[in-house]
């Protein structure tokens, strides 16, 4: 057998998430009442080819070429991402939101996707040049800076979802570079606050545990200040910014309070999802035999909600090797991280797999029912050109890591 | 150590190991209490309790005149239709209702077609059940398993034929439609504009749909109501149309006659009027069509589909005499007080063809408003040489005459006149035609026909009287922006409006003259090959500050003298209000006409086009 060096279980975890991936957007299209997803599936199929070209020359590319080349795919990013709130339009399951760039009508992709690649090799630049990690709030700076313009632009689509996974794949980066766990904590603890705002006991009782945790960390009293502040900030202007969101936005925190509330709003998205899952039971219904699929009770099952189809035709049982599919391919991801060259890719990889961790996880989450429900889409299984191409271009940059490690005098095999 | 050293990454992935182990656990802890614990909670859920939608159809906008006249509305409709389990109980309420509903055997076969395509939603029965049938279903209920009883909004026009062409109609959307995708929010069964203002507006006017929840078991067995969103209905669509005036128009026009009027606000290009003959009945559309009046319809020498206002196009005729006026006062080829070199003698002699005036008896040395006033067709033959061919042509294309005017109705049609002469060359060979062609065109003869309503916004020039031309419009909305084209200088164009002024005082339109309304106009008589001569007028009032320009188009109406009168009278009646009492206070006054044989150019009859070829266009 001829050596290729490109690493075979994390070939073999994406050929294993994306055949069944396909073959569960294929059973989204099968109704009673046929959609506009019936043949969806041929066109995803134009994606992978797309987006597997687009990996191959990825990983024809220096991993130095591209650290170069960096800050100019960032700026643009972020620049596509302006003219997409001055220009954008919405479209499909997104139409809510102006998510898409499109040039004389021809809608030519979603900036987001892209910009989230631009920002993992912004931040792993900008990281990887560190020897020490960045030890106190002010360190953090720059880094925090770098993922935190993408996240406002996107959110001003407005696009919940995916802007989160900004924050996501930062904090992956961080750890990785050997933030601290307590100061990653500390940076999220405003968010926290906000969340324990909704009751004036929970609240109190944070602050307390917070005042505590500051103490013994013992961080510089002004830092400690000025996050202590920024939690009550947080907790107090929780209720004015409440009146500020949009309806939608409203419904959906509540809804996913209390999805019995409004059982035709939003709460029916996880309702129906809920009910398809559930009635999946051990062993699933059958393939394309989903009867809650079937008469189109799953809202966006091509896109945000597949997961549940997937559930609902197999089971835990497919469930359970689903799941395991995408811890395992997390795995491969961040041991190619450990084995990388240089520092540049070794932050990069982390990146990606804080990237995709953060889709799964709020994708997957969302639809059991244990996180808000938020517009992003499940890599390798949701309908999406934009998506499915970051998807498999990641996977020829991490391919391309690992080559360099086996051939690259770190690791002889 | 730096964060890179092998120990630390190694911990790292070990931490990082632990994490994504964790959180997966998690979620599958998650589908586990789901899938395994709520198996059957959820299994019995998705088995018996399913939310079936069933569409509550928005009520259309209404769409009102001017003055606020309801003249499209939706009154209450039943929809009976079946929502059934199996085929076999499906089957069997059908038959039982097929007794009490009069179903017949060809109406059976649709109905079940229906539930085959698709057996998990209500399948509709039977649209705007008549009362009867409603009365002798609902007694009957509890045998009737699975039968949905529901309201539907129904179109209604209560002016009927009077409005037809105007509002168009609503239809049941099509499969191509349907695909196509253009139609936001279109479902089967959907109904969307067709024709008209209700094509024109569809958008505005299709309001959103509601949906009721029914629930049903697994089987598809219906076992209760659930919540429903409200439709709602769409904007109501204001429009400049004065409906009485319009069924003025109506009463006025000359029984079993073809033909159309427009009235029209020449300050804002407001529609005050459209009435096409014959009309027809636009109710007989809703809720789908007899087969055998749509081909009488569509088969009729009358057309009562087309609309002929706007897609007629007929020789503009004399009317068209005052474009040339206006095209050669605005290139100065000549004054007001300008004399031809011939004068007239009854006849024009150009070369080997002999032009003749409609006047046989000659109108002698004419100046340009006294041409106007006695319509001297010998004096614009002339007029027509000096201003040359390319200039008119040029001229009238850079005047819109060549283009649809823009009014807010689906299917106008352009004028027929050419863009240069390269037509000519087409039409008759590069040789075969001669500088003639301009005397025919001099006289709106020839190559040049025109729709009534391009005629109509060209005189709201004149009645405007500041060199331009509004676009005409039949909705009013005031945030719309209402675009003026500048086509000519005010003092040219107020110079032929004294001119035509001075027809009403003095020239052959002395008839019709009263003291507080005085009618400006030009009558015409159009060549048709094809039988008797169509008539035109075009008049607007009063004349020193204009508020209505009038055209009218009577196919086969012999004169245009036949039609002034009724014109005069629409124009009473919208300036001196519904009182007026039309022939003893009136007196009309009358430009001449002339009806002159158009000169024969090529081998066949030089009719581009007349109402008869715009009528395949009616679909």
């Amino acid at each position: 057998m001829r050596r290729t060096g490109l690493d075979k279980p994390l070939l073999l975890a994406v050929l294993a998430l994306v055949v069944p991936g396909l073959a569960t957007l294929y059973s989204a299209g099968q109704t009673d009442f046929p959609t506009m997803a019936a043949n969806i599936w041929q066109r995803q199929l134009i994606w992978l080819a797309m987006g597997t070209v687009g990996a191959v020359l990825i990983f024809r590319t220096i991993p130095r070429v591209l650290e170069w080349f960096t800050p100019v795919l960032y700026f643009g990013a972020l620049a596509l991402l302006v003219l997409t709130l001055l220009f954008g339009t919405g479209a499909g399951t997104a139409a809510g939101s102006q998510s898409w760039i499109a040039i004389g009508g021809v809608r030519l992709g979603q900036p987001t996707e892209f910009a989230k690649l631009a920002t993992i090799l912004m931040l792993a630049r900008q990281l990887a040049g560190r020897r020490e990690p960045p030890a106190t709030l002010v360190a953090l700076i720059p880094s925090a800076a770098i993922a935190a313009a993408p996240f406002v632009l996107t959110l001003l689509q407005p696009d919940l979802g995916s802007a989160l996974v900004f924050p996501g794949i930062m904090f992956a980066m961080l750890f990785w570079v050997g933030v601290k766990p307590s100061l990653l904590f500390f940076v999220a603890s405003p968010v926290i606050s906000l969340a324990f705002a909704a009751s004036t006991g929970l609240w109190g009782a944070w602050i307390v545990v917070l005042t505590l945790l500051l103490i013994w960390r013992r961080l510089y009293v002004v830092e400690g200040l000025v996050l202590w502040g920024a939690n009550v900030f947080m907790g107090v202007v929780a209720v004015r910014l409440w009146t500020v969101l949009a309806p939608y936005q409203r419904n959906r925190i509540l809804s996913f309070l209390n999805p019995e509330m409004d059982p035709r709003a939003t709460g029916w998205n996880i309702i129906q999802s809920k009910v398809a899952i559930g009635s999946g039971g051990w062993f699933g219904k059958g393939f394309t035999e989903g009867t809650q699929k079937r008469l189109a009770f799953l809202p966006a099952q091509h896109t945000d909600f597949i997961f549940p189809v997937a559930a609902e035709e197999f089971g835990f049982r497919g469930v359970i090797i689903a799941l395991s599919l995408f811890a395992f391919f997390f795995l491969v991801l961040i041991r190619i991280a450990r084995q990388a060259v240089d520092s540049f890719s070794c932050v990069m990889v982390a990146g990606v797999a804080g990237m995709l961790f953060t889709h799964v996880v709020e994708n997957i989450g969302m639809t059991v029912g244990v996180l808000p429900v938020t517009g992003i889409p499940l890599p390798f299984y949701s309908y999406g050109g934009s998506f499915m191409l970051v998807c498999l271009i990641s996977i020829g940059l991490t391919l391309r890591v690992a080559w360099e490690s086996r051939f690259g005098g770190y690791l002889q095999e | 150590m730096n964060w890179n050293h092998p120990h630390t990454l190694a911990r790292r992935e070990r931490t990082a190991t632990v994490i994504i182990i964790g959180v997966f656990v998690f979620l599958a802890g998650a589908f586990f209490r789901l899938q395994v614990l709520g198996s059957d909670r959820y299994a019995v859920q998705s088995r018996q309790n399913r939310l079936r939608p069933v569409v509550l159809p928005a009520p259309r906008g209404l769409i009102v005149d001017r003055n606020g006249i309801v003249i499209a509305e939706n009154v209450p409709s039943y929809t009976i239709s079946i929502l059934a389990p199996d085929p076999k109980a499906f089957r069997s309420t059908l038959d039982s209702m097929a007794t009490w509903a009069n179903l017949e055997p060809a109406q059976l076969i649709d109905i079940v077609q229906r539930y085959e395509r698709s057996p998990d939603n209500p399948v509709m029965v039977m649209r705007d059940a008549p009362f009867e049938v409603v009365a002798a279903l609902e007694e009957r209920r509890p045998s009737l398993k699975g039968m949905i009883m529901q309201t539907e909004p129904k179109r209604h026009y209560p002016y009927g034929e009077l409005v037809s062409h105007l509002l168009g109609y609503v239809g049941e959307i099509s499969e191509e439609e349907m695909e196509s995708g253009g139609i936001v929010g279109a479902r089967l069964g959907a109904l969307v504009g067709r024709g008209g203002l209700e094509a024109e507006y569809d958008e505005r006017l299709r309001g959103f749909d509601g949906t009721r929840f029914v629930v049903v078991d697994a089987l598809g067995r219906r076992i209760g109501g659930g919540g429903a969103l409200e439709a709602r209905q769409g904007d109501t669509l204001h429009t400049a149309l004065d409906i009485e005036l319009q069924k003025y128009v109506a009463d006025q026009f000359p029984a079993d006659r073809r033909g159309a009027v427009v009235a029209m606000d020449p300050r804002t290009g407001e529609i005050l009027a459209m009435y096409s003959a014959p009309s027809f009945d636009p109710n007989a559309f809703i809720g789908g069509i007899d087969e055998d009046l749509w081909d009488e319809w569509l088969s009729s020498e009358d057309t009562p589909l087309l609309n002929r206002a706007i897609q007629g196009i007929y020789p503009p005729a004399s009317p068209w005499k005052l474009v040339v006026a206006l095209m050669a006062l605005e290139r100065g080829v000549v004054e007001l007080d300008t004399k031809m070199p011939v004068q007239c003698t009854g006849g024009y002699q150009y070369f080997s063809r002999y032009f003749r005036c409609w006047r046989a008896s000659g109108h002698g040395h004419l100046t340009l408003a006294e041409a106007i006033e006695h319509s001297c067709d010998v004096y614009f033959y002339q007029l027509g040489l000096k201003l040359g061919l390319d200039s008119t042509l040029l001229q009238g294309a850079e005047w819109g005459l060549r283009e649809k005017t823009g009014v807010d109705l689906p299917g106008e049609v352009s004028p027929a006149f050419p863009a240069s002469t390269a037509y000519f060359d087409e039409l008759y060979g590069p040789r075969g035609w001669t500088n003639a062609v301009t005397l025919n065109l001099a006289i709106g003869q020839g190559e040049n026909s025109q729709t009534l309503i391009s005629m109509v916004r060209f005189y709201a020039l004149f009645a405007r009287g500041d060199g331009g031309v509004p676009v005409p419009r039949l909705v009013a909305d005031t945030d719309v922006p209402r675009p003026v084209a500048i086509l000519a200088s005010a003092e040219n164009v107020l110079a032929l409006r004294d001119v035509l002024e001075m027809v009403v005082q003095s020239g052959t339109a002395v008839r019709s003259r009263v003291a507080n309304l005085r009618i400006a106009g030009k009558t015409g008589t159009a060549q048709n090959s094809h039988g008797p001569n169509h008539g035109w007028f075009l008049g607007f009032a009063p004349v020193d500050d204009p508020q209505i320009v009038v055209g009218a188009i009577v196919e086969f109406g012999e004169h245009g003298s036949a039609v002034a009168p009724f014109v005069n009278r629409i124009i009473a009646r919208h300036l001196l209000g519904p009182d007026f009492q039309s022939d003893r206070s009136i007196r009309w006054v009358l430009p001449a006409d002339s009806a002159p044989q158009s000169v024969p150019i090529g081998s066949d009859s030089s009719f581009v086009g007349n109402v008869d070829n715009a009528a395949d266009r009616t679909r």
